[in-house]
């Protein structure tokens, strides 16, 4: 089903029959998904419908929560990123993660974006300045900052600190970007500038979005996949999810009719 | 009418059951401070008593609970440390970790006169460190494990779980997370534990009674297995166990003093510590 839609492009990421388990309940049940590489996929549902859990186990971020269960397989390029073999630590410099909620560290606007750098060790001090510089222009918050690099991040704006975010994220060089409802605490102006950033980025990422806002996904998403209650619901071109969906639960959802 | 009176009584009751904490602390310190303060004096915190410590000062004594407390640090905040990141970073949530805080709650409730009878044994007989400064030290090291410990878990929760997520989202290891994101925020508020620890060690006695602290001694310790003087146990000595006690009562009042004194100082060192990395955390 999921081949159909996606016609010629390349799969950077994709998941087989992937469930998850918190104990003994389910969260995830049987979800087979493929995000194509320089998209943007959009996750949508209502709250509780596990997207966000889904978009965790991406990049093996919920092996930090006690008690889990993961049956399936999510192939990166081709590699079960939940092989034994494989490293989480590795699979999270590749892929990386915006949060709902910015998290700069206590530290200087420089220091954020430079920590990931600082992780892997090996840089001169030189080329860890150019990527910060490059990250922070990529995350168009260059022209904000570029004369207060050594200022608390912690004095930025909401809007600001979630772009600091997102520099922070490109500063590792990932393949894959998950973003966790990026913009839900963000008055309409800040978002704006991430709904525009988001489109800049997937000129040379994948980009993996969960969004309460539909208007959202349709703005910036290529494909967008219905989440209700643990089941990948449907997945196809995002015009089509919300103008001529295939399910009556996705159409019920993205006209308002539930949520 | 009669519920108004009640009211009153009530608060009547509760405001003096705090002004009597107030008063009694009060009364403690005027007596101390009244009756020790005059025999203080260079020559009292820098000489050696004499004439069958009649005169002279308490500098050996001093020394001595400074050596022991110096001991604690070096043995209790590692191990405290360690014990608070390995339980609220990585322990998981089952039998083992809660036996494991089942225990600290429990040590911490444990009388100090035990930790002395366990430091003989342990310490001076099973390691053969003898009544020393390192067997003294060791065992007031254990007494403060479990505050060391507590307050240590209680500044690693107060660090946002976003630090943590933030950084193992960027590729970095659990150690290097905790290490480069966790701790930084943290150290401070463990620091201000370790001193709390510290400073109900320093006025113990009974667990350096058997494991270290001496009656008297002409000379002060050349090393970590010499006994030692202590502050706490010097006053015990001269209140109590002295063949002229009413003469040497001032001394005991100035030993008092001093060691109220050094128990305030690291008191309000551990509060301004706090203070400073509350300020931090908030800007």
């Amino acid at each position: 089903m999921n081949s159909s839609i996606m016609s010629g492009e390349k799969i950077k990421m994709s998941t087989r029959e992937l469930s998850f388990f918190y104990g003994k309940t389910p969260a995830l049940k049987n979800i087979s998904m493929e995000f194509c590489e320089k998209c943007v996929t959009a996750l949508i549902g209502p709250s509780g419908c596990g997207k966000t859990t889904f978009l965790r186990c991406l990049n093996r971020m919920n092996d930090t929560i006690e008690g889990i269960r993961v049956e399936g397989e999510i192939l990166l390029d081709h590699e079960n990123i939940y092989d034994p073999e494989v490293d989480p630590v590795q699979v999270r410099r590749r892929v990386g993660m915006v949060f709902q909620k910015s998290n700069p560290f206590p530290k200087t606007i420089f220091e954020n974006v430079a920590y990931g750098m600082r992780i892997s060790g090996g840089y001169t001090k030189a080329q860890i300045a150019e990527r910060v510089e490059e990250s922070l222009k990529g995350a168009a918050l260059w022209n904000e900052v570029s004369d207060r690099l050594n200022d608390s991040a912690l004095a930025l704006s909401g809007g600001q600190q979630q772009r600091l975010c997102i520099a922070r994220a490109l500063a590792v060089e990932p393949e894959v970007i998950l973003m966790d409802e990026p913009a839900s605490a963000l008055d309409p102006i800040a978002t704006q500038k991430i709904e525009e950033l988001i489109q800049e980025l997937k000129k040379n990422y994948t980009i993996i979005i969960v969004t309460h806002n539909m208007q959202q996904a349709a703005r910036v998403s290529d494909y967008t996949g219905f989440f209700y209650l643990g089941e990948l619901i449907e997945v196809d071109r995002t015009e089509k999810i919300f103008t001529n969906p295939g399910k009556k639960r996705t159409e019920d959802y993205v006209t308002g009719r539930f949520g | 009418m009669k519920k108004k009176c009640a009211e009153r009584i009530g608060f009547a009751l509760l405001s003096s059951a705090a002004v009597l904490v107030i008063l009694f602390l009060g009364i403690i310190l005027w007596d101390i401070i009244g009756n020790g303060l005059g025999v203080i004096s260079w020559p009292f915190l820098t000489q050696s008593p004499r004439e069958g410590m009649t005169e002279g000062g308490i500098f050996p004594a001093i020394l001595g609970t400074f050596l022991v407390s110096l001991i604690t640090v070096v043995f209790a905040v590692p191990l405290g440390m360690g014990a608070a990141i390995y339980l609220n970073e990585y322990a998981l949530a089952g039998r083992m970790t809660r036996l494991t805080r089942l225990a600290i709650r429990n040590l911490s409730g444990v009388p100090s006169i035990v930790y002395g009878l366990f430091g003989v044994v342990l310490f001076v007989q099973m390691m053969k460190f003898g009544t020393s400064v390192l067997s003294a030290g060791l065992t007031l090291a254990l007494l403060t494990l479990p505050l060391t410990i507590t307050a240590s878990e209680e500044a690693l929760k107060t660090v946002p779980k976003s630090y943590r997520e933030g950084a193992l989202a960027l590729g970095a290891t659990q150690w290097y997370a905790i290490r480069t994101n966790v701790l930084p925020y943290a150290v401070p508020g463990m620091l201000t534990g370790v001193i709390l620890g510290l400073a109900r060690a320093a006025g113990e006695t009974a667990p350096i009674l058997f494991t270290g602290a001496a009656f008297f001694l002409p000379h002060l310790p050349k090393s970590l297995f010499d006994q030692f003087m202590a502050l706490p146990y010097h006053l015990y000595i001269l209140a109590t166990q002295h063949h002229d006690i009413a003469k040497v009562r001032p001394i005991a009042y100035g030993t008092a003093l001093v060691l109220l004194g050094l128990i305030l100082l690291l008191s309000t060192s551990a509060i301004y510590f706090r203070y400073r990395y509350r300020q931090r955390m908030r800007s």
